[in-house]
This record gives C-alpha cells, structure tokens and sequence, in this order.
C-alpha cells in the first residue's frame, strides 16, 4: 500500500517499512505544527491476564503497574536480571486482570519469548497478539481533531496516556490511546490487520486530515521526532548491556512497589556508582554527530559513544544523545565528537531537546 | 528527471560535465533523491588533489551520510561555496549544483564512465539504490 503513495521502504526488524513518503523534514514539521500518520503495525502487542495479572506484570516490568487504573498506561521496561533492558514497553491496564504490554518491533520474538517464561510462574495467561492489530499513530497538535471526525469517543476527556475504547471509522470496541512516540499531542489507534480494513481505515485517517493538511510520516520522521523529544530507541539507547540508572529511566523504575526482575541488580549498581549517563550533545561547531560516533574530551581522551545523532528538523540544530561518565554530564561542558577523523565540539544541553507547549484544550 | 545528455555519469551517482580540461562536478537527480532532505556538503578546498573513484568530500541528508566520488583526478580549481549555507538547493536542482570544478588529469579515465543513456538504465536495473 505506502509504496503506491510514494514511500521509500526498508527492511526494519523484518518488516517491509516506509522510511519516508514526501520528505523527511517535512512530514517532521508537519507532526510539530499540523498532523501526521505512522503506521506503526510493526509494533508488537502482548496480553497479560488472568487471576495474577498484576503480579506477572509487576514482577516483569520496572514501573508499579498497581498504580495505573482501568484505561491508563505508563511507560515502563522489561529488565534481565542484571538490570539491563528485554525492552521499553507501554503498560495499558485494559481491565482488572488484564493488561497489554505494546513493546518494539526488532525485538518482537525476543520479548515475546521473555515474557512468556517469565510470567510462567504466575496463574495468568500471555497471548502475542501483534498480528491482530493494525496500529496507526495520528500525531501532531491538530491529531485530536481529526480523530474526533472518525470516533464518538470523546476524545477531549481522555488525558495523556490514558486510552478509551469506541466506535472508530464505524469499526466498533476500538482502542483509541493518547499516547506515541513523537513528544506531540496525539492518538494510536488498533483496528483489526486484515489489508481491506487496514486500508479503509488509513485512507479515511487521510481524508478527515485533508483540511488540516495531514501527510503520511515514515520511519526517518518518527526516529527524528522522538530523538527531539529524547524518547529511548532499543539497540541505541537502551540494551542488554545498559542498566535504567545510565539511561536516566530511574523515575519510571519503582522499589518501592517490591521485588521485580532486575531490582536486585539495579540496588547493587546505586550503590556502586554510575560509570556512565545518558546526556544531550548539540554540536557547536560545524558537523553532524552520529549514531556511534565516538565521544572524547576537550584534552583528547576518549569518553563515551553516541547513541543516536541527527539534525534536529524543528530545532534547526545538530543534536545527539551520548553516553559519558558522570563527570561530563553537567550541562555546558564541552565535548569533542570524531567526524571522519575530525575533533568537532559539542555541548551538553539541557534534555529532552524539544518539549511541546503547554495543551490549551 | 531527465539525465543531460552533456554529462557523464559514475556508478556511485555523481556526474561530471567536460569543457576542455575542465571539468565540473556534481551528484545526480538519483543520488538526491535516495538521500533526501540534504542538510550538509562538506568539500574539498581549492587546489586539493582528488583521485579518480576516490572519496573527496560528504554530503549528509537528515537521515544519512554518503561519501563523494571523483569521477576523474585532478586539482580543485572551484569550489561551490552556496553549498555551505544552501545544501538543499541540491535537492531541488541536482544537475545544476555542482560541487566543484577540477583540471582534468588524465582525459583518458573518462572513457570509463557512463553516457545519460547508460545511467538511466542502470538506475533502473539497480532498484533504487
């Protein structure tokens, strides 16, 4: 379907995927300052229900999942015992022993086998249903009201990060989130995957968005839009060999909830001290720092490496997120970054780079 | 987009146009189009060597960076400075941003590349990329 609307694709994590359709830049400024489409179907979905739910959930992701309440999710993560990252995850609370854990597309199989050991020992159920779903992000400051042409939920009442389910595009029971992955306003929607629907609902998606100047968005948009708004990528920011302490994730990570995979591990490395931390770079001098490019000193020793690097499409800066000692992170100190050999200055700045008004309705 | 006629092209999608030992340099509508929103052209400076099938410069869109082929050796005798502050005008004018201009070696390496024709179907064989 998106290549007769232009797109250019690429193998993602298995998945055949738009990485843009007119333009990367634009279909960026379009989610800051219009709306925007994802079809983000490569996301994986797993259910957890049954009697300990709860449990299972808890002791399988970090954030405390007996907070949220019927129609809310937070962000959380799966944690190996050394307290590095299965994956980030969104937690939805569907009913009270049932929640669905949305997680990433490369580590689809990965995840999927991780939670079904591990909520083994728990009287629940866990079911993988990604290929159920269609899952389309409609994201931007005018994303509710083109939403609100296409559903009878009333899209006003529902908060950041809390979700409802109703009639969208005239497919009844539909989940309709208020959550994504752009650091804008906007809504994921999950209808049924079957091509004939999928197209149906994507084409009146674009139809109730013509008036607002809404454009289908591909891969490049979404990974620039949510490096703006510092939101962790697997594989960059966060992996099997980086603990929630170094991502600076530790305000979704509860103790205090009891023991969950990882906790034992994490306490230990508090108290042993941070050898590493996530911070912002923006370059000061000209050059771009990249995914992996190398970190050093202004004496010339090397500190740390970049974990996603990019021109920043609506701050109009070249921005990075790196991994330095602690010793580096306070902001204004300057780094060098290696560009094809070349030492090209950066500063540490104040993170998330981009955050979006204040709401007004 | 048509291919000039006038132009000869490599098969890392540059293209260099000859007046007398002349010759100017740039990359193709293709080349463009696969990188996308081009944000950065870093180049050589005038009287630097550069070397046939030899990397002399970067042009970086949002999304990636690629290496600029030479499609002959020579010495830069220009250098497009509107690059600098301008990349995107290589979007939306490929075939007439050049890059830089080089005195032509050895006219003989130019035998090797290809006609309009030529890159026209081996764009079209190569899938895209």
């Amino acid at each position: 379907m998106h290549r007769r609307l232009g797109a250019k694709m690429v193998d993602f994590g298995g998945w055949d995927m738009p990485v843009e359709y007119s333009g990367l830049i634009a279909e960026h400024m379009a989610v800051r300052t219009g709306v925007g489409v994802f079809d983000v179907s490569h996301m994986g979905d797993i259910l957890v229900y049954g009697k300990q739910a709860l449990d299972a959930v808890q002791w399988i992701s970090m954030n405390d999942a007996s907070k949220l309440q019927i129609g809310q999710a937070h962000y959380s993560a799966l944690l190996y015992e050394q307290g590095t990252f299965v994956d980030d995850v969104i937690v939805h609370k569907l009913g009270e022993n049932d929640y669905l854990l949305v997680i990433n597309a490369g580590t689809r199989e990965k995840d999927w086998n991780w939670v079904r050991q591990n909520v083994s020992k728990f009287n629940c159920h866990a079911k993988d249903v990604g290929d159920y779903y269609t899952q389309l992000a409609i994201q931007g400051p005018k994303a509710a009201q083109v939403m609100q042409k296409l559903t009878d939920v009333d899209l006003s009442i529902i908060k950041n990060y809390w979700f409802k389910h109703g009639t969208v595009c005239g497919i009844p029971n539909t989940m309709v989130a208020r959550t994504g992955y752009t650091a804008e306003d906007g809504f994921e929607i999950y209808v049924p995957s079957d091509v004939e629907t999928s197209e149906r609902v994507w084409n009146e998606v674009m139809e109730a968005g013509k008036e607002f100047g809404i454009i289908p968005c591909g891969l490049g948009a979404r990974n620039t839009l949510r490096l703006e708004g510092k939101m962790a990528l697997y594989g960059h920011e966060i992996s099997d060999t980086i603990n929630v302490f170094e991502a600076a994730l530790d305000r979704y990570c509860k103790f205090e909830k009891g023991d969950f995979m990882g906790r034992a591990a994490l306490e230990r490395a508090k108290a042993g001290g941070l050898k590493r931390i996530l911070v912002g770079l923006e370059m000061i001098e000209r050059g771009i720092g990249r995914d992996d490019y190398k970190v050093f000193n202004e004496a010339g020793a090397e500190i740390g490496y970049i974990t996603s690097g990019s021109p920043a499409p609506f701050l109009k800066k070249n921005i990075a997120l790196a991994y330095v000692p602690p010793e580096y992170s306070a902001l204004e100190t300057v780094v060098c970054v290696e560009i094809r050999g070349q030492k090209v200055k950066a500063k540490v700045v104040p993170t998330p780079f981009y955050k979006r008004p204040k709401k007004t309705v | 987009m048509a291919y000039p006629a006038a132009y000869r092209y490599t098969k890392e999608h540059e293209w260099i146009k000859v007046e007398g030992d002349t010759g100017t340099i740039g990359i193709t509508d293709h080349a463009q189009d696969s990188l996308g929103d081009i944000v950065f052209v870093e180049l050589p400076k005038v009287g630097a060597e550069v070397a046939a099938h030899k990397a002399f410069g970067t042009v970086e869109s949002v999304k990636a960076v690629s290496e600029l082929f030479a499609p002959a050796s020579g010495t830069v005798t220009a250098v497009n400075e509107d690059l600098a502050s301008a990349p995107e005008k290589v979007n939306s004018d490929a075939h007439g941003s050049w890059m830089i201009k080089i005195k032509i070696k050895d006219a003989g390496e130019l035998s090797g590349l290809m006609s309009a024709a030529d890159y026209e179907k081996y764009v079209a064989e190569e899938g895209g990329n």
